[in-house]
């Protein structure tokens, strides 16, 4: 597949921003609990839901670049029934919302509590409902995401569970490790929390990528060149396909780069994704900067765009068999 | 959806659909242009051009002529394979759009892209393992093979001109046009008598569209077919010709 900017964006960028809205809200939870010190509601948790916000809407922005008339993009709304984009469109204004309100919440000290749970220990108040319907919706505007892709099942690369698990660990990852770097900024005292959850997901992320990468590697494709023209002959070659200067079929079904270029980006997804942000952000752990955490969540966005691009490379579409030869 | 069925649950509502004979086809692109000319200037056009005479000419098409070269030379064949929408009874394109603008007529089995409801997503082309669907860069919407919806219905045209553009073109009626629900049809005819089949029929959603394969017609000869064992001339001692080992009248005198 073609790997559209708009769409790496859109997926790396609204990926983070619900990392750090569930880093955000995981602190509070630990906070809730006295496991953490309680962080300044006005300072940490509003400027967050703002940064938080800020990469939602910058990866909403980038998806009206993929439409051909994004003035209409409204009509999107309409098909939840069937289509997960359709879905994804509903969710994403909704998780932005929700993130809003719980930033608002801290924002303007809602802290009254609603009622009070676990006798007397658990107050709920407006943040913490907020929080939690902020926490579904994150969820499943992750599935919404990645179920576009992991839906598509001749996309076989896709078609699997392990593609949702990727979403929401490389998106989670991200945005923890993005929230070790704002709380080293906001001098909070949370990188080492956040910088722990930040491997930690950023593991669990290597386990399911790495077990989709494995996974895709040794896959057999259900489709050939017999089955696509329904001729039983081992030996089919492509004479031509029907235009001399490429087609629509030929520009958005393959990523016409050389093979070089693919194993550099593979290579570079694999390094600045994985090791390079879990060693930055263990001597994050023992030498006290601030930039350390920001550089790690740098270099994790590249490897992050670079796995989404290696994502659509390295899926082959069953279309692709017709447009082999140009002449 | 819902269709109609029958006591045996088979569908019996109207699909329409193409047969393309790959025995017929010579690949003279006569359906291509055709389909071109009709459509752009018509109820599914613009289909925009870019560079038609330049370096890299590309547009919008909705049927292409593809060719493949079977087998090793000298023992090669040459296979025209025209490809358009195949129009699927249960076609993947359609949930996945976002907007409604992808849909399927009950009517007649037709899949259609409401240019006015479509954002040019392109989550359709994607969810077609076909690539039968191309976005029209110039309109930003998606298009497709209509099977010539705005000819078919037209009463202002002659009975017999009520077909496709292309099946219309086709200079040896390579192209087959009609309903393959109906089982007496000229269609379920041909696909039942000449071994019609589907594309990629792994992904079950079932083409309309069906394909003709190469066939070679051969007859098999034994020698004693060759030799009337009970000629009549036989039993009065008069051979018709000599053994097949001797030589005959004609090669023995000059008369």
């Amino acid at each position: 597949m073609h790997p559209a900017f708009s769409v790496i964006f859109l997926t790396t960028l609204i990926g983070v921003g619900q990392g750090l809205f569930l880093a955000l809200f995981t602190g509070q939870f630990y906070a809730l609990a006295k496991l953490l010190p309680a962080q300044d509601s006005q300072a940490f948790y509003a400027v967050g839901c703002v940064l938080s916000l800020g990469f939602l809407l910058a990866g909403l922005v980038a998806s009206f670049f993929h439409l051909g008339h994004p003035e209409r993009a409204w009509r999107a709304m309409t098909q939840w029934r069937t289509s997960w984009l359709s879905r994804e469109v509903i969710i994403l204004p909704i998780t932005m919302l929700f993130i809003f309100l719980y930033g608002l919440a801290h924002f303007m000290g809602w802290n009254q509590p609603w009622f009070v749970l676990a006798d007397g220990s658990l107050p709920v108040d407006t943040t913490l409902v907020m929080g939690m319907l902020a926490t579904f919706a994150t969820f499943l505007l992750f599935i919404c995401t990645a179920m576009i892709y992991a839906s598509l099942k001749f996309v076989q690369e896709w078609y699997n569970p392990l593609t949702v698990f990727n979403f929401i660990f490389l998106g989670g990852a991200s945005g923890f490790t993005l929230a070790a770097a704002f709380s080293a900024y906001a001098q909070a005292n949370m990188v080492s929390f956040y910088g722990m959850w930040a491997v930690i997901l950023t593991l669990a992320a290597l386990l399911t990528r790495g077990a989709s990468l494995w996974r895709n590697r040794r896959l057999k494709h259900k489709s050939n060149l017999q089955t696509a023209i329904g001729i039983r002959h081992n030996k089919i070659q492509q004479k031509a396909q029907g235009s001399m200067g490429g087609s629509f079929n030929t520009r958005e079904f393959f990523h016409h780069k050389p093979e070089k270029i693919v194993r550099m980006v593979y290579w570079f997804f694999l390094l600045f994704f994985f090791p390079i942000p879990i060693a930055l952000l263990g001597a994050s752990y023992g030498i006290e900067s601030v930039y350390l955490p920001m550089l790690a969540f740098v270099m994790q966005y590249l490897g992050l765009m670079a796995e989404r691009w290696y994502f659509f490379a390295e899926a082959r579409h069953p279309q692709n068999l017709y447009y082999q030869a140009i002449a | 959806m819902d269709f109609l069925t029958d006591a045996a649950g088979i569908k019996t509502m109207t699909q329409l659909a193409l047969i393309i004979d790959l025995n017929v086809c010579v690949g003279c692109h006569a359906c291509v242009t055709s389909c071109k000319e009709w459509n752009t200037s018509g109820w599914a056009g613009p289909m925009t051009d870019f560079n038609p005479y330049g370096e890299d000419p590309t547009g919008t098409f909705f049927n292409r002529v593809q060719t493949f070269e079977i087998g090793e030379y000298p023992k090669t064949e040459t296979v025209h394979f025209p490809k358009s929408c195949l129009h699927c009874e249960e076609p993947p394109c359609v949930p996945v759009c976002p907007t409604g603008a992808s849909y399927k007529r009950e009517k007649d089995g037709i899949v259609l892209v409401d240019y006015d409801k479509c954002i040019g997503c392109k989550y359709c082309s994607w969810a077609c393992p076909y690539g039968a669907r191309e976005i029209d860069e110039k309109q930003k919407v998606m298009k497709k093979c209509t099977l010539c919806v705005d000819r078919i219905y037209d009463e202002s045209l002659a009975k017999n001109e009520r077909r496709p553009a292309c099946v219309m073109a086709c200079p040896t009626s390579a192209r087959l046009f009609g309903d393959i629900h109906d089982p007496d049809s000229e269609v379920s005819e041909t696909i039942r008598e000449s071994g019609g089949y589907q594309l990629m029929p792994e992904w079950g959603s079932k083409p309309a569209n069906h394909y003709l394969p190469r066939r070679k017609n051969r007859i098999t000869l034994h020698r004693d077919e060759l030799e009337r064992a009970d000629n009549p001339l036989k039993k009065e001692g008069i051979l018709p010709e000599p053994p097949s080992d001797q030589k005959t009248l004609d090669e023995t005198t000059s008369w």
